[in-house]
């Protein structure tokens, strides 16, 4: 009796579950036709799903609940008399084909000069490497300008702050993205051969951090440092750029720049080293 | 009467029967941890229907034009063609909102799922001969999931996706002697490359999706042909398998968790953010975001990048870049011994039986110990890929708690490790259930008031045997 009324009962939730679902969707529909609303779409859709989720899961939990469990065996191993029956098929066809040993030889040499030749269009998915990665769009007398495209001046920037630099024509260009800062010039300790090419404290590096190549976003004026906000990888800008916190490896390459007559920065040359992290072709 | 019909129909042609007769009865053993892979084959059921939907409206191109749409914020702003139709998809298509961001939740639950079922069969020793091939194909379903993964939040070109491409980039430039070619050729030339998005697209909706497919097909298959591994149980044997029919009650219980799954998700999909792009704004080459975060099935890989030492080498003038050995040389490291983990657990065990009991992680507690010390490894590592986040919240300095977590990476997987390893032990010796057959100790009041433990009874042996 008491069973009965159980499955009444669970008739009923089941029941309740499907109709929420079916308000749901039709809710969806008038969400839909009224032009739309993420949470409420988000809200009914789960309603809906969920219904017929609940309702499903209520029927094989409690409708079906006296199902009994039942053993079954396992799939078994095949014995040894069957494995040696199946060794003997394969084997049997692989003599059949080996007997013929020069064909057999030149299939396996058609076969694996095919294979050589399909690789070949793999050639065309990318340009061939080249010295792409050692040279950037900076040339000897390139101006420098913003990220705005504006000429950069020597009196652009005030002491201890830090600007994104392209080469005029460039702006935007990955590779010869820079970072030009000013600090006092006798705060700096460039090596004798990179010092001329920071006239009055002013300082160009390559804005792509060694380490994986994030773009170097974050300037610590306290410290001096350029610091990669991907990694933390940390450079002192007055000692040339060395890494000195972090998993960054090598310096950043230096631009050597001048200031023109009209005062307009411009760079001298190319970076004093390829850019970005390192590969195997850079020189150790 | 209908049913009947097609039945009949089908049987003429086909000859059907005796097989779906078979495969209708065939029993399934029931208990929840099974249902984790489950979840994520609902959840990938759930990310290709959305994953369809989008691929329509998705436009794979970094051609430049001008944004133009009704978000404001972002209007009059070069963007490339594929961030401007995701924010078309998002902000202009009817339910395309609902449907990018239920699909990012499907993937980031699938990916949950999968892991949570990778370390469910792995403390249960369920990938035991003759279940290694079930293992392997896992594996690869983990390490294919984290492509899918990687390869869609990349695709809306947004400034965080952007960012992680160019990582994966540099970790492909470092490996040795082929590193260059291999990055040019994968993505079309020097880092940005106008080839790049196509690519990707091409690999999220094709590539790896029609390899998950067929390793979940094989996996489905290998497990329908072999069995589910059991617990022990009343009347359970180690060569047969207890449990429900397929038809129906099985098969109810499953189609109703699926749309449970799908209510979970699309609910998350509707009420909670994820991946808002146009607040990271589109992808420019010289600007990174900070803090920067990938999802979570990458947190580890970004953590292990974070904390590893500065080491370059040169060999003979060549360089060897430091992202080659925590970006390459260690994940993949960690992904062949997790492959080769069955065969080399039998071989240290000298195990060539075939099991289908699944164990209690007390009954292998050496494997439980390794299991618990690696998920601690990967949790501290994925806390390491979200310091910046992290020392902002608790007020602390990024390089304290790098050298804090670098502590941590060292010692607290072998704290776990040991704990784990101790705990199963015990239990392991005390039996299943401790507490409805405890050890007897009598104890005996001294004279001088202290007492005595006078007679010791273990747990009976029979207890041993986990028969309740």
């Amino acid at each position: 009796m008491s069973e009965r009324r159980d499955t009444r009962g669970a008739e009923r939730w089941i029941a309740i579950c499907f109709a929420v679902s079916i308000l749901a969707a039709l809710g969806l529909f008038a969400v839909y036709a009224a032009g739309g609303q993420t949470q409420a779409e988000g809200a009914l859709l789960a309603l809906a799903l969920g219904g017929i989720g609940a309702g499903l899961l209520l029927w094989a939990k409690r409708l079906m609940a006296d199902i009994p469990h039942e053993t079954q065996p396992r799939h078994r191993p095949p014995g040894p008399d069957e494995l040696e029956s199946a060794a003997a098929a394969i084997e049997g066809g692989v003599d059949e084909i080996r007997r013929r040993r020069f064909l057999t030889r030149m299939l396996l040499g058609a076969a694996g000069a095919l294979g050589l030749a399909a690789l070949f269009p793999l050639r065309s998915l990318g340009q061939a490497p080249g010295d792409s990665l050692f040279v950037t769009d900076w040339t000897p007398g390139a101006r420098l300008v913003t990220a705005d495209g504006e000429l950069v001046t020597a009196d652009t920037l005030e002491t201890n702050s830090f600007t994104t630099v392209f080469p005029e024509g460039f702006v935007g260009s990955a590779d010869s993205q820079a970072v030009l800062i000013r600090v006092e010039p006798d705060q700096l300790q460039l090596p004798p051969d990179r010092a001329a090419g920071a006239p009055g404290g002013l300082v160009v590096y390559s804005k792509i951090c060694t380490h994986a190549g994030c773009p170097l976003g974050l300037y610590l004026a306290a410290t001096q440092e350029l610091r990669c906000p991907c990694h933390q990888s940390t450079f002192n800008v007055l000692d040339g750029a060395k890494p000195v916190y972090g998993p960054a490896p090598r310096p950043l390459p230096q631009l050597p720049i001048e200031i023109g007559d009209d005062g307009v920065l411009h760079a001298t040359g190319d970076f004093t080293e390829p850019v970005g992290p390192s590969f195997w072709d850079m020189p150790s | 009467m209908i049913v009947r019909r097609a039945v009949d129909g089908i049987d003429e042609r086909l000859d059907a029967t005796s097989f779906v007769k078979r495969n209708l009865r065939k029993v399934f053993p029931d208990h929840w941890s099974f249902m984790l892979g489950e979840l994520a084959l609902y959840s990938f059921v759930l990310l290709i229907l959305t994953g369809i939907f989008l691929s329509f409206f998705y436009v794979a191109s970094s051609s430049q034009t001008v944004y133009l749409g009704p978000y404001a914020p972002m209007q009059g702003q070069t963007v490339s063609q594929a961030y401007e139709s995701v924010l078309r998809l998002s902000f202009e298509v009817r339910a395309g909102l609902v449907m990018r961001q239920t699909h990012h939740w499907a993937a980031l639950i699938f990916m949950a799922s999968v892991v949570a079922h990778v370390v469910r069969v792995f403390f249960t020793g369920a990938f035991r001969k003759p279940r290694e091939i079930s293992w392997l194909i896992g594996i690869g379903l983990l390490i294919g999931g984290i492509a899918a993964g990687f390869s869609g939040y990349s695709l809306p070109d947004d400034l965080l996706s952007g960012t992680g491409l160019r990582i994966i980039y540099s970790a492909v430039l470092s490996i040795p002697v082929v590193g260059t070619w291999l990055a040019f050729l994968l993505f079309g030339g020097e880092f940005p490359s106008s080839e790049l998005l196509p690519r990707l697209f091409v690999m999220h909706i094709l590539l790896i999706p029609l390899l998950l497919l067929s390793l979940l097909g094989a996996h489905l298959a290998v497990v329908w042909h072999q069995t589910h591994t059991q617990f022990r149980g009343p009347g359970t044997t180690e060569d047969t398998v207890r449990g429900i029919p397929v038809w129906p009650r099985f098969a109810l219980k499953g189609i109703g968790v699926a749309f449970m799954t799908f209510a979970v998700i699309a609910m998350l999909g509707g009420l909670a953010q994820i991946n808002p792009v146009w607040f990271y704004g589109p992808f420019v080459p010289y600007t990174a975001p900070a803090p920067a975060q990938p999802d979570f099935y990458v947190g580890w890989l970004e953590g292990l990048l974070r904390l590893w030492p500065n080491w370059e080498f040169s060999a003979f003038g060549h360089t060897v870049g430091e992202l080659f050995l925590p970006a390459v040389v260690v994940p993949g490291i960690i992904f062949t011994a997790l492959a080769l983990w069955p065969f080399v657990e039998a071989r240290v065990r000298r195990d060539t039986a075939a099991h289908h009991y699944a164990q209690r992680p007390r009954e292998a507690p050496v494997r439980s110990g390794i299991g618990a010390a690696g998920i601690t490894m990967f949790i501290v590592l994925m806390l390491a890929g979200s310091n910046d986040v992290l020392a902002k919240y608790l007020l602390i300095e990024v390089d304290t708690l790098n050298s804090v977590l670098l502590v941590l990476l060292f010692t607290l997987p072998a704290v776990v490790g040991l704990l784990t390893f101790w705990i199963c032990r015990d239990l392991g010796r005390r039996g299943t259930r401790p507490i409805e057959n405890p050890p007897r100790v009598a104890l005996r009041r001294k004279g001088d008031g202290g007492f005595d433990a006078a007679h010791v009874s273990p747990a009976s042996p029979a207890d041993r045997e986990d028969v309740p």
